[in-house]
């Protein structure tokens, strides 16, 4: 295909968020590094904390998900995402699985975990010096959910890019063989869960 | 003592490759020496078969068997790596990460870990199908040099075993049935039992994921250096054949 016919092809959108996640996966984003250029070449971004637009401005082709669900908000963010993207990509072991905020939901051993995390983080932990003795409750805050949720139990996901971060190979090489329809799955040896 | 072994010698095939075999031999046994690997969890070199993962699971004749526990036999057709056989696998894997609490990304076992290395090996990676149980399980950091997270046993019986047999003392036991099935230790808790870091069921080997912690030692290896960044699972099995 010669040059002038490839630049006739219309640009993929994609659109990214971070729902409870560190961003270290939008970091990893970024460890695509130069070959940034090259996928500037075949997309644009549309809603993104990248681009600092808030809002989806047209349909997208590809959601990037990165966090899974904590609280309300995250749940209205991935269903919007959902209605949005054509294509929908859970990036990273928190959008997966639940990963890190996860550790809230069982492994506290305690029939309240979520009680007891936020009274360990406000109140009662070794290092707090929180002069409110309350845990915050301002109307702004976005309602926190009884559990964190993997984003496959509150959307259909269409693909997941693990590992916490994901390197920026298995980022680069997953979107740039969606985007030019040869995407067959991921060597073996860049499947990482950490 | 070879030349008693090659007369009880006998072959079989494995995905359509040759196998040599000795009576008395699993399916598991002769594959490993022929550089053919069968994926496995609770098996484990130097202790007693189990057989109760069944993620050995081949097909022999047209039966699923495990194949760690069934003799080979003599002109035998065994399907090892077929599509089938591997999609049970995954499931079987998935399984055991959705009935624990397995958060690889602080897992001290990560890279090193078999059922994460299975899950690698077996393309563990669509969106699952299967609830998180998310299970409350207990901790115990009571010894000085051991730790044990239950939240990662995968009751795979590996620690049972080497203590009994290896070890002589009997530590670990199951507990529990079913689902809720988990080793537990024979004591109020790991201090109380006469647990040695030193022990073989204690040893790295033995425990395939990060349940049986040996303090202080965690994380020392770094990412790119532990043992399965530097191959997939059975590899070192499978580099006998070249
Ligand atoms: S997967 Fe890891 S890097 Fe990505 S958001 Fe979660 S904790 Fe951060
Ligand atoms: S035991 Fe293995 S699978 Fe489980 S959390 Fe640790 S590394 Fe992951
Ligand atoms: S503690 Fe480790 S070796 Fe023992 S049964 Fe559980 S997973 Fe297997
Ligand atoms: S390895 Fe054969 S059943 Fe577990």
């Amino acid at each position: 295909m010669s040059v002038s016919a490839q630049t006739k092809l219309p640009k993929a959108r994609i659109a990214t968020a971070s729902l409870a996640g560190c961003f270290g996966c939008h970091m990893a984003i970024l460890d695509i590094d130069e070959r940034l250029i090259a996928l500037m070449k075949l997309v644009d971004v549309d809603r993104s904390p990248l681009t600092d637009k808030k809002r989806f401005t047209q349909r997208c082709d590809i959601g990037i998900i990165e966090g899974g669900c904590c609280n309300e908000e995250n749940v209205h963010v991935l269903q919007d995402f959902r209605r949005n993207c054509d294509v929908l990509i859970a990036l990273g072991q928190c959008a997966i699985m639940g990963g890190l905020p996860a550790m809230r939901n069982a492994i506290m051993h305690s029939d309240a975990p979520l009680l007891e995390c936020l009274d360990e983080a406000y109140i009662t932990g070794r290092y707090i010096r929180n002069k409110t003795h309350n845990v915050p409750n301002d109307p702004a805050l976005p309602l926190l959910l009884d559990e964190v949720y993997p984003c496959n139990q509150v959307v259909k996901i269409d693909y997941q890019i693990p590992g916490c971060a994901p390197g920026g190979d298995i980022i680069f090489d997953t979107l740039a063989k969606l985007l030019t329809g040869k995407f067959r799955g991921f060597e073996r040896d860049m499947i990482k869960f950490d | 003592m070879s030349g008693t072994k090659k007369e009880t010698g006998f072959s079989f095939t494995i995905d359509g490759v040759e196998v040599t075999a000795y009576a008395g031999q699993t399916i598991m046994e002769a594959a490993d020496e022929a550089g053919v690997y069968i994926p496995r969890l609770c098996d484990h070199e130097g202790l007693r078969h189990q057989g109760s993962c069944r993620v050995c699971t081949v097909k022999a004749g047209g039966r699923s068997v495990s194949a760690c526990t069934q003799p080979a036999a003599p002109g035998q057709a065994v399907e090892n790596e077929t599509p089938h056989l591997n999609k049970m696998r995954r499931d079987l894997v998935e399984m055991l990460f959705h009935e624990g609490n397995h958060l690889c990304p602080i897992c001290e076992a990560s890279g090193k870990c078999e059922l994460q290395a299975m899950a690698y090996r077996l393309d563990m990676t669509e969106a699952t199908k299967f609830p998180y149980l998310e299970p409350c399980r207990a901790l115990d950091a009571s010894h000085p040099d051991i730790a044990l997270d239950t939240n990662r046993c995968i009751s795979c019986g590996r620690c049972i075993r080497a203590s009994q047999d290896v070890d002589g003392k009997g530590i670990f036991g199951y507990v529990g049935r079913g689902i809720h099935r988990r080793v537990a230790v024979n004591g109020a808790n790991l201090a109380d039992t006469d647990a040695e870091v030193t022990d073989h069921a204690i040893s790295k080997e033995v425990c395939p994921v990060g349940c049986i912690i040996r303090k202080r030692i965690g994380f020392v290896t770094p990412i790119g250096e532990r043992e399965f960044d530097k191959g997939l699972i059975g590899h070192d099995i499978e580099e006998k054949r070249k």
